[in-house]
């Protein structure tokens, strides 16, 4: 494998990548909505409750409903701990995983379809690079700082909430062994299922937009991790997190094997 | 004689039940400049594609300085160099960081790249707005850049696909010289993709011309037009005082002279049936006690050679 080239063209990719808005809005908007505004409103709620005389008795009910793991582990805090906790630490973790969704798919929308939109695939499939170098640079890019990210935003996301919760619980909470599961095991599954699904939704789609919003579905499985967990069927514990992770990479093999069949050269000329 | 640079076997390119190309057999010698005219969608494009294993024939089989497209792409691509017929720029990137990045791409020694770039931004006259975003270049500025890319590995065959396409005659001419010193003096073999025929005219060894995708003529453009263009013009000076005498005697050889000839100051035109009437009209002429000075034959160009084959004109 020629290195030189495929760094060059993942870092290619990334530099024209970020030089389009629409690329780069939702990857600055979405992590500062969601992992610094958002732990401050969901750690102050309670108390913006209590003083306004407003009944927080939803999350209650929500508490509730949950499984007895997920009641047992938050056993050891009171009830406005236990608020504070599970809407930071369980109800935000399927949230999270959007992040490197997003970003791979974005990137990925860019790097297929904008390069066809762009016509300038052509010059690129007459280097010397084989199929396989370009197939792997062109999700290394993507994938890479879909990663990155997300790695960032965890980050950034574990100061907000220490600090958010740190009126109601008074140390450091986060993270547990769930978010290292889920930032290290299901984070760069998931970024590479974004980038596979992009891979052959860029083969039909016009162009960066049209792909981007067909590859968008990509996120409907979240969403029911998410409504899953606030239903109270089931909550993101360790081995949960470890089991999804294992079922996204297994999917991002299939799709991998299959997108690598068809991305030729011959086919790339006659489709892009 | 050494082998060919390029030969191409018998091979075809179906696309759906269009023929792209079909059934195409020529060799191109090394360092020539090599012509490969036809209208849109003669298949000129495809066959660059396939003789640089971007896309798979349908059948029959091609070999580049004996690499085979599709069994050693890569190693074939390293050593040719493609102006492709859209610019194909990363319009959001620098002229000089597009060049940088094909040269990360084409394995040019990094401690080269810089100078490389600065040479061909230089020679392309480029070297003033290198840091500008491409986007913001004319036409003619972005077929340059093209063009430098092409050239940034120092390729030993070059395919250009309408090189001259948008650019002023100036930058053409420039164009013109730089292919023509690639081919004399450093040896490269030009594959030239026009629908310039003026260009082919000047610069080609030999051309083929193709139509939905097939092979309709190949040779050198003297031997093209020797073939495929029978008529003649020439003109014709004779002494002025003689000039009544000369205008009776070529309309009494309607066999020899299909046109009807006419009088330019002192000159006389008009048009022969083919280069074999000039030796019996040079005699005619001069048994008629003539004084001619000059019959000099307009050569037939390439252009009329593209309209016999492609309408019957010429």
């Amino acid at each position: 494998m020629n290195t030189r080239a495929i760094v060059a063209i993942a870092r290619k990719d990334l530099k024209v990548a970020l030089q389009n808005k629409g690329v780069v809005l939702p990857i600055i908007i979405l992590p500062l909505i969601l992992f610094v505004i958002f732990p401050w409103i969901m750690a102050y709620a309670p108390s913006w409750a209590d003083a306004s005389g407003t009944s927080f008795s939803n999350m209650d009910q929500i508490l509730e409903r949950m499984p007895s793991g997920l009641l047992n582990e938050l056993s050891g805090y009171t009830p406005d701990q236990q608020m504070t906790v599970f809407a930071l630490v369980y109800m935000l973790a399927p949230m999270f995983l959007i992040m490197p969704l997003m970003v791979s798919s974005v990137l990925a929308a860019d790097s297929f379809a904008g390069e066809k939109e762009r016509k300038t695939l052509e010059a690129l499939l007459y280097t010397p690079t084989t199929d396989r170098e370009l197939f792997t640079a062109k999700l290394l890019g993507a994938w890479a700082a879909a990663v990155a990210v997300a790695l960032f935003s965890f980050l950034v996301y574990a100061v907000m909430v220490n600090a958010a919760g740190w009126h109601s619980i008074g140390h450091i909470f986060f993270p547990n062994w769930m978010w290292v599961a889920l930032v290290f095991w299901v984070t760069p599954a998931v970024a590479g299922l974004g980038l596979v699904v992009m891979v052959f939704v860029s083969v039909r789609a016009q162009g960066f937009q049209d792909a981007y919003q067909t590859g968008g579905l990509v996120v409907l499985p979240v969403l029911l991790l998410m409504v899953g967990q606030i239903s109270g069927v089931m909550y993101f514990s360790l081995g949960v997190v470890v089991f999804v992770g294992l079922v996204i990479w297994l999917i991002d093999a299939v799709l991998l094997w299959f997108a690598s069949k068809s991305f030729r050269r011959g086919e790339l000329m006659t489709k892009f | 004689m050494s082998a060919p640079a390029i030969q191409i076997s018998s091979i075809s390119r179906r696309f759906g039940e269009t023929n792209a190309v079909d059934n195409l057999t020529l060799e191109v010698q090394s360092g020539e400049i090599f012509g490969f005219l036809g209208h849109n969608g003669a298949g000129k494009t495809t066959t660059v594609r396939l003789l640089n294993g971007v896309l798979e024939p349908t059948s029959g089989s091609a070999r580049v300085f004996g690499l085979d497209p599709q069994a050693e792409g890569p190693a074939l691509r390293a050593r040719t160099g493609v102006l492709t017929e859209t610019p194909s720029l990363d319009e959001r990137l620098t002229a000089r960081d597009n060049l940088s990045f094909y040269a990360d791409l084409y394995n040019v020694p990094r401690a080269d790249v810089p100078g490389r770039v600065n040479s061909l931004l230089t020679e392309f006259e480029l070297v003033d707005r290198a840091d500008e975003k491409v986007g913001g270049y004319s036409k003619g500025m972005k077929q340059r850049l093209a063009l430098a890319r092409a050239l940034l590995h120092k390729p030993v065959v070059l395919f250009l696909d309408e090189p001259t396409a948008a650019l002023d005659p100036v930058a053409a001419r420039h164009v013109h010289a730089l292919v023509e010193n690639l081919a004399r003096r450093e040896g490269c073999t030009v594959f030239l993709c026009t629908h310039n025929l003026v260009e082919a005219q000047k610069l080609c060894d030999r051309v083929a011309v193709m139509e939905h995708g097939r092979l309709v003529a190949l040779g050198t453009p003297s031997d093209l037009t020797r073939q495929y263009v029978k008529r003649l013009d020439v003109d014709l000076e004779v002494d002025p005082v003689q000039m009544d005498l000369a205008l009776q005697t070529l309309q009494e050889l309607p066999q020899l002279v299909i046109s009807t000839p006419k009088r330019e100051k002192e000159l006389l035109t008009m048009t022969l049936s083919g280069r074999e009437s000039i030796p019996e009209l040079l005699s005619i002429l001069v048994q008629k006690g003539l004084r001619v000075y000059r019959l000099a034959p307009q050569e037939a160009n390439l252009e009329e050679v593209y309209f016999a084959l492609n309408g019957g004109v010429g």
